[in-house]
């Protein structure tokens, strides 16, 4: 049996709010393709930045929820009818998420940090004028400024602070926005990256990238050393002293 | 809004030190049952300001908690299934939560939170 995801006709709907779309499927489908290692993942704390109509993080509660029965899910909107609209989504295919109507995180950064195992994210990402951006209303759903990036650029860094240890991110983005840009800066903040789905539409070529911290990668070289995690140093210092178990290393931290 | 919820919430105003825990004002609460997982209580444990947790949860009119907590308290059922209903199954419905600091009040409407800042405030 194929795993259940959220049914259009039971997705509520708002003249204000985003409506699933090519990007939502893409995301949705980018998750389905992982759900095997999701599974897996077996995570405890899921989070949805921008969650619109809700079909996201209603599918991803749907997908996991049978399995991973403990996974608490929280979903963030500045759009206070985006917000109402996830909770009516939710409730029609009885699972639930916790709702929160913020920007980006706020109010969550502090004690959210590095606790969030699962983060995704479908931002605004197209190539507006500047003033668009985050405007009241439906506009804010794809405003993303200059190359689509002004919202993008906000969220990476407030993802890299939530996510855990073995945090896991997934982000949609459009060839606008310089998807190679995004994982090249990534990659200086310690992610490896994985291209899900890549889509061509009529209108729009988009990825769905996975992000997790991968100790292998080069740290921005203006991190302290004492900022590493404590496994972090003691597998490098056994790989010092034991070359051989780099190997080792490497292999575990595919995703 | 569940007090898990609660419990990873704090005043995010531009200058506020000591923004946690947010009082609660309460207009209406609602219980929903849901399944007692465990694993998940143990582990969400250890990330918990107990403190934070018993106040709120004795705002919302449940006063079971014990005033103090250790692990050593997880191998007993009763103790789970109370830490349990306090953290998933009581729900702030309507009410506000309120910045220690400044007063600041965020609404909270159907369950919902607005932790959404004035332009002043970020
Ligand atoms: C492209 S829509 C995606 C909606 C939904 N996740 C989906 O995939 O169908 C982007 C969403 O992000 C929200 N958003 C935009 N800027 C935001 C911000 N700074 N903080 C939180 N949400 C934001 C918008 O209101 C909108 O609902």
């Amino acid at each position: 049996m194929s795993p259940r995801i959220a049914q259009i006709r039971l997705v509520s709907s708002h003249p204000e709010v985003y409506e699933p779309c090519d990007d939502s499927f893409a995301l949705v489908d980018a998750l389905l393709a992982d759900r095997n290692n999701l599974l897996e993942h077996n995570p405890r704390l899921c989070v949805e930045v921008g969650c619109g109509s809700g079909y996201v993080i209603t599918s991803l509660a749907l997908m996991l929820g049978p399995h991973i029965p403990g996974a608490y899910y929280i979903a963030t909107d500045l759009n206070p009818h985006a917000v109402r609209v996830t909770s009516e989504t939710l409730e029609a295919h009885g699972v639930h998420a916790e709702l929160i109507q913020t920007n980006i995180a706020s109010g969550l950064e502090k004690r959210l940090e590095r606790m969030v195992d699962v983060m995704v994210v479908n931002p605004p990402y197209v190539p507006t004028p500047e003033d668009e951006v985050g405007c009241e209303g439906i506009t804010s759903a794809w405003a993303g400024g200059e190359n689509g990036r002004r919202v993008i650029d906000r969220i990476l860094p407030i993802a890299d602070c939530l996510l855990s240890d073995r945090g896991w991110l997934y982000m949609v983005t459009l060839a606008a926005n310089d998807p190679s840009q995004i994982c090249r800066q990534m990659k200086k903040k310690g992610y490896a990256y994985r291209i899900v789905i890549q889509r061509s539409t009529e209108e729009e070529n988009l990825h769905i990238i996975k992000f997790w911290r991968d100790p292998d990668c080069e740290l921005d070289v203006k991190t302290p050393v004492t900022n590493k995690t404590f496994p972090e140093r003691v597998v490098e210092s056994l790989v010092s002293q034991f070359p051989q178990l780099s190997s080792w290393r490497t292999g575990g931290s595919n995703s | 809004m569940r007090l898990l919820t609660h419990n990873m919430l704090s005043s995010n105003i531009k200058g506020v030190s000591n923004g946690f825990p947010l009082r609660i004002e309460v207009e209406k609460v609602i219980e929903k049952e849901v399944d007692c997982n465990p694993d998940f209580l143990i582990n969400m444990f250890a990330k918990i300001e107990w403190k934070a947790l018993v106040d709120a949860a004795r705002t919302m009119g449940y006063a079971e908690l014990p005033e103090e907590a250790e692990s050593s308290m997880l191998d007993s059922d009763e103790f789970l299934r109370k830490f349990h209903h306090a953290l998933l199954e009581l729900h702030l419905e309507e009410g506000a939560l309120v910045c220690p600091e400044t007063g600041r009040k965020f609404p909270v409407n159907k369950g919902i939170p607005n932790m959404l800042l004035h332009e002043d405030e970020v």
